[in-house]
């Protein structure tokens, strides 16, 4: 990190970044208080796309809730959804049959695929790379378009029940997925074509946005900001939902920390999620697709913590039920308001326009932040 | 002395603008010319809703049981039902579904036990007053008319 004082300091100048400012991914403010171009410090002030939906939980039964969710982070609604559905499980102690399980592996990996699709071309964008956004968006749409067939909805998806899956998988869902993964895998190459060894895109990420492991741990920060930096941490591995221990997958990691590092661990994630698609299509069991689920669902008294390992990082879901059709209390730990956190950290030192490569690295929806 | 060639004749830069000219195929373009081209959307789309009627009868499949409107996180589903004195059956008089604060989740036609509460494929919604997106029996029944764009 460098010096907190400059031969010229004698004044400080405070520039106020959002939230109309394109780059910080929706509406957050970042108040920069400045050196010339040297960044002294950041301060992130939140709380513009504040929904309460924390408190519209409390007044919602366990089902009603659920489309709620999806719009948290709405890039990763399928993860949400997943995260929710697997903490009101727990609580009410709902078994899910195996080819529910399966099914939501699949739709939670495409949507790790969409997600990071999303981070891709937005960040790259934002360093001033304008080809990749349109390619992402592209393959975006397969994965969209696969979601619309599956459940009817594009973003916003309320894929996911308590207790398994509303909907049976379509006939051409199988081949559908396969497509997808090979032609997605030609299409990663490519995008590592535009930009790995690009150097303006080196020149921009490499040795930006440091945050070791250290200040990883410190901060909480999970997902695969903190994989960049070389803890091998992956909800999926450390503590498998779903069945995802049946799955063959490495989880990616380096060494540098640094913003270039960032996009190295989410290039092979892409990898490993065509992986992981491709296991659980072939391995997909026949039977029911829904555990036994009561209509009028009252779990009973106690609380329930589940997480999961979504794009951002863990997600998680606690639920304290008072015996009621409705949760007494609903906290969700989203990765991204907790790896925000480290914003500051990360941007001292740099000058502005790395700020915005930052929060780009970072992968933050603000709609999850908020909340 | 590698890198130097590399650095001075753009390789990288190249191999990035190979990747560009291989996406002007016509064949890879995705925009769809919307209002020109209508956009095919899946069977399972959640759109407008729509209440069914028998296709021979026209009566309507709705026997007012309120799950619909219980099952709504929004509770913005009216149901308004008589009882027929001579039958001793709930009847459906109104219906009322407000379109503004849906969110399409579907929890609606899946707990609809006649299947007579749909979301369809239709999805232009946009009305020109607020009272125009609350739908009522009449609206719900007919479902929306296709906009035809002329230019």
């Amino acid at each position: 990190m460098a010096t907190s004082t400059t031969f010229l300091d004698t004044n400080e100048l405070v520039l106020n970044m959002g939230p109309q400012h394109p780059s910080t991914h929706g509406v957050l403010r970042v108040i920069l208080k400045l050196d010339g171009e040297k960044v002294m410090g950041a301060d992130c002030v939140i709380g513009y796309l504040h929904r309460g939906v924390e408190k519209i939980a409390e007044n919602r039964t366990y089902q009603q809730f659920a489309p709620y969710v999806d719009r948290m982070d709405y890039v990763a609604a399928v993860s949400n959804g997943l995260g929710y559905c697997l903490a009101v499980e727990t609580l009410g102690g709902i078994e899910v049959p195996e080819r529910a399980q399966c099914v939501r592996v699949i739709l939670t990996e495409l949507n790790r695929i969409a997600s990071h699709l999303l981070w891709l071309g937005t960040h790259a964008l934002d360093i001033g790379a304008m080809t990749p956004v349109f390619y992402c968006f592209r393959e975006r749409e397969e994965v969209l378009k696969i979601f619309e067939k599956y459940c009817g909805a594009r973003l916003t998806t309320h894929a996911f029940r308590i207790g398994g899956l509303q909907y049976e998988t379509y006939d051409t869902f199988e081949k559908d997925c396969h497509a997808f993964c090979d032609w997605f895998e030609k299409k990663v190459v490519e995008y590592e074509e535009l930009l790995t060894t690009n150097r303006i895109w080196v020149g921009r990420t490499k040795g930006v946005g440091i945050l070791d492991a250290e200040a990883c741990k410190a901060y909480g920060v999970t997902g695969p900001v903190l994989r960049a930096a070389g803890v091998e941490w992956d909800l999926r591995k450390a503590q498998p939902y779903c069945g995802y221990e049946k799955y063959d997958f490495d989880i990616p990691t380096c060494a540098g920390g640094d913003t270039y590092d960032r996009y190295i661990v989410r290039m092979q994630e892409f990898h490993q999620s065509v992986r992981i698609i491709r296991q659980a299509v072939d391995s997909l069991p026949e039977g029911p697709i829904k555990g036994r689920v009561s209509k009028v669902f009252k779990p009973p008294v106690g609380e329930a913590y589940a997480s999961i390992e979504a794009p951002k990082g863990e997600l998680g879901y606690y639920v304290v039920s008072d015996g009621s059709t409705q949760p007494f209390r609903l906290r969700v730990r989203p990765p991204s308001f907790v790896n925000l956190q480290a914003l500051d950290e990360m941007c001292r030192g740099c000058l502005v326009a790395d700020v915005v490569a930052i929060i780009g690295t970072i992968d933050i929806v603000l709609g999850e932040v908020d909340r | 002395m590698k890198e130097l060639l590399k650095a001075i004749f753009f390789v990288d830069l190249i191999k990035g603008l190979a990747v560009t000219f291989r996406n002007q195929k016509p064949s890879l373009i995705y925009t769809e010319q919307y209002p020109k081209e209508r956009p095919f959307v899946a069977e399972r789309y959640r759109g407008a809703p729509r209440l069914n009627v028998h296709p021979d009868t026209d009566e309507t499949l709705c026997i007012a049981c309120n799950l619909c409107a219980l099952a709504c996180p929004e509770q913005l589903i009216v149901v308004g039902a008589e009882r027929n004195k001579e039958t001793r059956r709930k009847e459906l008089t109104t219906f009322t579904y407000d379109v503004s604060r849906c969110m399409f989740c579907g929890l609606c036609e899946d707990a609809c036990p006649v299947d007579a509460l749909e979301l369809t494929q239709d999805f232009e919604l946009a009305s020109y007053t607020r009272e125009g997106v609350i739908w009522d029996r009449q609206m719900l029944e007919e479902g929306p008319l296709p906009t035809e764009y002329k230019h």
